[in-house]
C-alpha cells in the first residue's frame, strides 16, 4: 500500500507534506510544552481558522482567489500571534487571559466569515479535521518553504531558546534579547501551526505539537533527546495516521491524534515497567 | 587580593516602589576578591538591591558603577555570574540533563549565530567539576537534590568565567549538612579562583565563619564592616537595623 502513496502525484505531495509537519510540529512543540505555551498553540490554531474561513469567504463572494486560503489563514495566524503577546504584556499578572481572548477571537470571527460565505461546505470540513488528499502542488511547496524556515532558525537560535525556555531571568541577567527571541519563536509557532492545518486540521493541531512531546518526555534524559523523541514519535504518528486514514476514509487528524495517544500510553507503560525493574534492582 | 578601584561602586542610590521607598542613600563598594555577606531583614531591599545591580531595575536616584564603567554603557554582564533564589524553585519536570543546564550559562558569551564547540564543551565540563558534580553530568537534573542542583546553577554561572558572583539566598531549601558544603565550596572559590563573591542571606552564624566583609541593608547600610567587628555589635545596635530585638543564634535556622 506504500507503493499507492508513491505511484499517485498527489497522494506523494499528501505523504511529503505530512513528513515535514511530523517533523516541524513535535520540534517547536518541545519549546512550546517546556514554556507551558500549549494553549496558545490552541488559540493560535482558531485565529488560523478565521484566517481560512476569510479566505474562503473572499473566493466564494467575489469569485476570485486572492491567494490560497493556506496564505490568509498564515496572515492571520502571525497577525493573532503578535497580537497574544501584546495581550500578555497589558496583563502582566494574568498572562494566561489572552488565550480565551484570541481563541474566543478566532472563533468568532471564524464563525462570522463562514455564514457570510454560506454555511459548511467540505472545503471547511477538510481544514477542520485535516485531510489525505488536500495537498496542491502549490501549498505543498508553501509548507516545504516554511518547514526549511523553522528548522533553519531553530537550528541557529537552539542555544538561546534553550537557555530562555529553561530560566527566563537568567537568560535576560545574562544578556539574551529575550523579547525578541520570544516574538520569533511565537511567530514560528503561527507559521508552523498554519502549515500543519492541511493534514491535522484546526482542532487537532495543537495535539500534534503537544502529545509527541508529552510521550517523550517521560522518557528522555535531557532536553535534545527529547526534543528527537518527540519527533520520532510524530512521525509515527503521521505516517500511520494517513495511511490508516486513507484506507479507512477517515480525517488523518483523527488518526494521528488516536495514534499519538496510543505511543503516549505506551511511554507511560514503559516507564512505570522501567521504574519498576530499577527499583526491584537497586533493593537486591 | 590587589585592592584597587573597587568592582561595583553604588552611590546614593534610591528606589522606590508605589511610593514607598525601599531603598535610600545607599552607598557601597564592592572591591575585587572580597567575599562579602549581605545581610537584613525581609524587605529591607537586599533583593531590589540586587536586582539594581544586574540591570533588572533602574534605581530612581543615584549612580551605578560596574568594573569601571557606568551602568547604563555596561556591556559586559558575562563579568557577573547570578545565581538567584529561585534557581531553587525551577520547574521540576524541565528535562533537560546537567551538562545542558550549565551549558546556558555560556550562551550568551558564544553570541547569536554561533555554536557550541569543542573548546566551550570543555569549558562546560570543567565548570562541573569545580562543583564536584562530575559523576551527574549526563543525569537529568530534576533527579538532583537540592543542594546539588544549587552546585549546578553556580556551574552555571562560573562557565562563563566571571569576575564577580551574585548569589541571592542559594541555600534556601537546603538541609545543613549541605549547606555547610555549599560554603565550603563558595569559600574555594573566592580563596583559590580569585572569585568575589557578594552572597544575600539570613545565615548570619555561617556568614561571620566564611565572610571577608559583612554589610547589613535595611533600607539604607547599617554596618559594613570585618566579620568581627559585627560580632561585637551591640545588642541595641543590632536592633536598630534590624528594626526589632534579635539573637543571633548560630547554627540555628
Amino acid at each position: 500500500m506504500l507503493a499507492d502513496l508513491l505511484e499517485f502525484n498527489f497522494l506523494r505531495q499528501t505523504f511529503l507534506t505530512g513528513l515535514l509537519i511530523g517533523i516541524i510540529a513535535p520540534l517547536l512543540g518541545t519549546f512550546i510544552v517546556v514554556r507551558r505555551l500549549s494553549l496558545i498553540a490552541d488559540a493560535l490554531s482558531h485565529v488560523t481558522l478565521a484566517g481560512i474561513a476569510f479566505g474562503l469567504f473572499i473566493e466564494k463572494k467575489f469569485s476570485f482567489t486572492l491567494l490560497p486560503p493556506i496564505y490568509s489563514g498564515l496572515v492571520f495566524s502571525v497577525v493573532g500571534s503578535i497580537f497574544i503577546e501584546k495581550l500578555r504584556h497589558v496583563y502582566k499578572a494574568y498572562q494566561e487571559i489572552a488565550i480565551p481572548i484570541i481563541l474566543s477571537g478566532g472563533v468568532g470571527l471564524s464563525v462570522i466569515f463562514i455564514a457570510l460565505a454560506d454555511g459548511f461546505n467540505t472545503e471547511l470540513m477538510n481544514f477542520l479535521f485535516g485531510s489525505a488528499s488536500a495537498v496542491s502542488k502549490t501549498d505543498f511547496y508553501t509548507i516545504l518553504t516554511i518547514s526549511i524556515f523553522v528548522v533553519v532558525i531553530i537550528f541557529l537560535f537552539y542555544k538561546e531558546l534553550f537557555t530562555l525556555s529553561f530560566d527566563e531571568e537568567h537568560a535576560k541577567v545574562s544578556g539574551i534579547h529575550a523579547k525578541q527571541i520570544h516574538l520569533l519563536f511565537i511567530i514560528l509557532t503561527a507559521l508552523v501551526i498554519a502549515a500543519s492545518i492541511q493534514i491535522v486540521g484546526v482542532l487537532l493541531v495543537s495535539a500534534l505539537m503537544t502529545l509527541p512531546v508529552a510521550a517523550s518526555m517521560r522518557i528522555a534524559k535531557g532536553f535534545k533527546q527529547m526534543m528527537f523523541l518527540s519527533i520520532l514519535f510524530g512521525e509515527i504518528a503521521v505516517i500511520i495516521g494517513l495511511i490508516s486514514g486513507y484506507y479507512l476514509n477517515i480525517p488523518p487528524g483523527g488518526t494521528i491524534v488516536v495514534v499519538s495517544i496510543i505511543i503516549l500510553l505506551l511511554s507511560i507503560g514503559y516507564k512505570r515497567i522501567f521504574v519498576t525493574k530499577t527499583k526491584v534492582g537497586a533493593t537486591v | 587580593m590587589n585592592k584597587e578601584s573597587p568592582i561595583i561602586s553604588l552611590k546614593n542610590i534610591e528606589y522606590t516602589y508605589e511610593k514607598k521607598t525601599v531603598l535610600k542613600n545607599v552607598n557601597f563598594d564592592l572591591t575585587k576578591g572580597s567575599f562579602v555577606g549581605l545581610l537584613g531583614p525581609n524587605g529591607g531591599g537586599k533583593t531590589t538591591l540586587i536586582k539594581i545591580i544586574l540591570g533588572m531595575l533602574s534605581p530612581m536616584k543615584g549612580s551605578l558603577t560596574l568594573f569601571n564603567k557606568p551602568a547604563e554603557s555596561f556591556k559586559d554582564w558575562n563579568k557577573i555570574g547570578f545565581v538567584s533564589q529561585k534557581s531553587n524553585s525551577f520547574n521540576k519536570g524541565f528535562p533537560a540533563t546537567v551538562f545542558e543546564v550549565v551549558s546556558a550559562g555560556l550562551t550568551s558569551k558564544i553570541g547569536y549565530f554561533k555554536f557550541f564547540n569543542k573548546k566551550d564543551k570543555q569549558k562546560v565540563l570543567d565548570a562541573i567539576k569545580s562543583v564536584n558534580m562530575s559523576e551527574y553530568t549526563y543525569e537529568n537534573i530534576g533527579n538532583l537534590s537540592g543542594g546539588q542542583q544549587q552546585r549546578v546553577f553556580i556551574a552555571r554561572a562560573l562557565v562563563s568565567e566571571p569576575e564577580l558572583l551574585i548569589l541571592d539566598e542559594p541555600t534556601v531549601g537546603i538541609d545543613y549538612e549541605n549547606v555547610h558544603r555549599f560554603y565550603e565550596l563558595l569559600h574555594e572559590l573566592n580563596k583559590y579562583k580569585g572569585i568575589t563573591l557578594l552572597l544575600v542571606t539570613h545565615d548570619t552564624g555561617t556568614m561571620t565563619k566564611y565572610a571577608t566583609d559583612i554589610v547589613c541593608l535595611n533600607k539604607t547600610l547599617h554596618f559594613h564592616g570585618k566579620p568581627d567587628e559585627f560580632e561585637s555589635l551591640t545588642e541595641k545596635e543590632m536592633s536598630t537595623f534590624y528594626g526589632h530585638p534579635v539573637n543571633i543564634v548560630t547554627h540555628d535556622h
